[in-house]
């Protein structure tokens, strides 16, 4: 079903969520008494215009048999609800197997991740261990698909790396890193106060104010060549603004070289392996991709690899350049 | 039209929960307001509402409501979620937890999981800065209808292509699970025409998966680890050899990172040892090195480098 708007609903979505609202509705407000219209309002992710009328469907509800009978009773006086009848729906609908397995398999991913770290002795994975019996008992039945979901972090990175990182986030303090960059080839030492460790397609980063760019940056913890947690306080600056990690680690800025390649169905793996701007399927199995990045040497690398499965049809600067290395490398073959 | 319904599914709902018998239909209409009047017109409805009541997961119970007539009714044991407290700690986790899925496939069923437990009472707001932040994708088309195959035990097929194919296949699969392994969706199960235990990447499933059975008809074996599948899948290497390798000096910390011994030479180039397990791969990683790397031996490896960067020259 999609979701329609029809000019009498005020609410969002199809009026099986906004069953679902109701229905969760009642039973938040019961449980806590008295609570706020314009709090309830944002926990629900609805105006107070929208609650309101919510409510007031809510108290409309009418069963004529045997005897004209209102089972619901609230009022919303001076911005407070209370609801002093609802018997029949007063508590909660339980978890859809969806709905369980969704959280289950998120929490057992952030225990996988805690254990990676806990190698330093942290009892870090009990409120984890607890949250996830607790939702499994409460979920019954509806818990058990969960089980065939399974998410597994990547572990390349040092467990002394994780665990330090999280030393340095719990206890506030600076931290040394010497970091790989791969696109150049080289080790980076830099002084890093961190803000948060963040784990997306299956990786662990670091994120914090690096002293040395005086920016945000993002660290890939299995490049971490070596992080020893400084004596000093961290000072993230008020300016420092965490990655919106809804939008991808990696968003390509205006300034970033274009890069596109034709790819044999061996080379294939760089279309599922880095974020692309365009992907088209040009028959036999090829494709044509278009890639953004700031580091022309990554591209340089990328293409040199690739050989034969991967052909840089575009910057032609590029292009040359990946013909002069290769070039220059078959020449200490013919030696 | 939305407005009305909302209204008779919550009558509904209120009615089949407060009685402790089976209602008819005819007690139903009675009762709950909005049904039309035509009985004909009103089945339609119904079933369709009934419908719906399971869609949301409303446990809907059919029984006997007289010697000759079945009834409906909601039994409260089985609607209710049970009692569930956690602690400010605990609370916190659920809200991170809530999060992981942002925009990806099981974000809604997340989200409403979320509000259901919020309205069991659980304050599932922020107490302090997370300090960790994971997050699942799953843009992968395949994700849905797998994960749905999955959950109601229900046969696939779907054309796969493998890597390096240009052709895809169809497959018959009966699946076990989804693994999501280093950032990427997987599948496991029992390929039907190959008569065994295989996994696929979600990404390189081309076109619509479809379902080929029923719900419950796949049976998915005591002990079966999808984890273990995609795993031992995944990581198919032959048996680990050596490469000797001439490295550019103050170049290549990339491949020096993974050495088992290094020396440094007079002219300019260090002599490096690393353990390779595919050639393919480990090609492709030396080439990346251009003329900063030169390969001694195995003379395969060597050949192959020598091929990726001819390729590179054309």
């Amino acid at each position: 079903m999609t979701p329609s708007r029809a000019a009498d609903t005020p609410g969002p979505g199809t009026s099986a969520d906004r069953l679902q609202r109701l229905l969760a509705l009642v039973p938040y407000v019961i449980s806590r008494k008295v609570v706020g219209l314009a709090e309830t309002a944002e926990a629900f992710g609805v105006t107070e215009r929208e609650l309101t009328d919510d409510l007031n469907m809510l108290w409309c509800v009418e069963l004529r048999t045997p005897d004209p009978y209102c089972p619901i009773d609230l009022s919303y006086e001076g911005g407070e609800i209370v609801i002093s009848q609802a018997e029949p729906v007063d508590r909660p609908l339980r978890l859809g197997v969806d709905e369980a397995s969704a959280l289950l398999v998120a929490l057992r991913m952030l225990a996988e991740v805690s254990q990676a770290a806990a190698a330093a002795g942290e009892p870090e994975g009990s409120a984890l261990s607890r949250t996830i019996a607790k939702l499994e008992a409460a979920a019954g039945e509806a818990a058990v698909p969960a089980a065939q979901v399974a998410v597994e972090v990547d572990q390349n990175a040092e467990h002394s790396v994780l665990a330090k990182a999280r030393e340095a986030l719990a206890t506030g303090r600076r931290v040394h890193l010497s970091y790989y960059v791969p696109g150049r080839d080289e080790a980076t030492e830099r002084d890093v106060d961190p803000m948060r460790l963040l784990v997306v397609e299956g990786r662990t980063y670091l994120e914090g104010w690096c002293r040395r760019a005086e920016a945000v940056r993002v660290f890939r913890l299995d490049r971490v060549l070596r992080i020893d947690v400084l004596s000093v306080a961290a000072e993230v600056p008020q300016q420092a603004e965490p990655v919106d990690v809804d939008q991808g680690l990696f968003r390509p800025s205006p300034g970033d070289m274009r890069v596109v390649l034709e790819l044999t169905p061996r080379g294939r793996w760089v279309a599922e392996y880095y974020p692309c701007e365009d992907v088209t399927e040009i028959g036999d199995g090829r494709l044509k991709v278009t890639l953004r990045t700031p580091d022309g040497s990554w591209a340089r690398r990328l293409a040199l690899g690739l050989g034969e499965d991967g052909r840089v049809l575009e910057p032609a600067a590029l292009a040359a350049a990946v013909r002069a290395d290769a070039s220059a490398a078959l020449a200490h073959y013919a030696q | 039209m939305s407005r009305r319904k909302t209204e008779r599914l919550l009558s509904l709902v209120v009615c089949l929960l407060s009685s402790q018998r089976y209602l008819t239909a005819t007690q139903i209409r009675a009762a709950v307001p909005g049904y039309p009047d035509s009985f004909d017109a009103f089945k339609r409805m119904f079933e369709r509402d009934k419908e719906e009541l399971r869609e949301l997961g409303i446990p809907l119970d059919m029984g006997p409501a007289s010697d000759e007539e079945v009834g409906y009714r909601i039994p409260r044991q089985a609607y209710v979620l049970p009692e569930i407290r956690l602690e400010p700690d605990e609370a916190a986790v659920l809200a991170v937890a809530a999060r992981v899925w942002h925009r990806a496939e099981l974000a809604g069923a997340a989200a409403g999981a979320l509000l259901k437990l919020r309205a069991a009472g659980v304050e599932a707001e922020e107490t302090q800065q997370p300090g960790i932040e994971p997050r699942l994708h799953a843009g992968e088309a395949a994700f849905a209808p797998l994960w749905e195959a999955v959950r109601d035990r229900r046969p696939v097929t779907f054309r796969y292509r493998a890597a390096g194919r240009s052709e895809a296949q169809q497959r018959e699969l009966e699946p076990w699970g989804v693994v999501n392994r280093h950032g990427r969706w997987y599948v496991a199960g029992h390929d039907r025409a190959r008569q065994a235990v295989r996994a696929f990447r979600l990404s390189r499933i081309d076109g619509s998966v479809e379902f080929d059975g029923p719900p419950g008809s796949v049976t998915v074996p005591v002990g079966a680890d999808v984890r273990e599948m995609v795993r031992a899948w995944d990581d198919r290497v032959p048996s680990g050899r050596t490469a000797v390798l001439r490295v550019r000096s103050g170049a290549g910390f990339g491949i020096r990172r993974e050495a088992i011994r290094e020396e440094q030479g007079a002219d300019g180039w260090d002599e490096v040892e690393v353990p390779f397990h595919e050639i393919a791969w480990f090609a492709e990683h030396l080439a990346s090195f251009g003329p900063d790397l030169v390969v001694s031996e195995p003379a395969d490896l060597r050949d192959a480098v020598i091929t990726r960067l001819k390729g590179a020259l054309a």
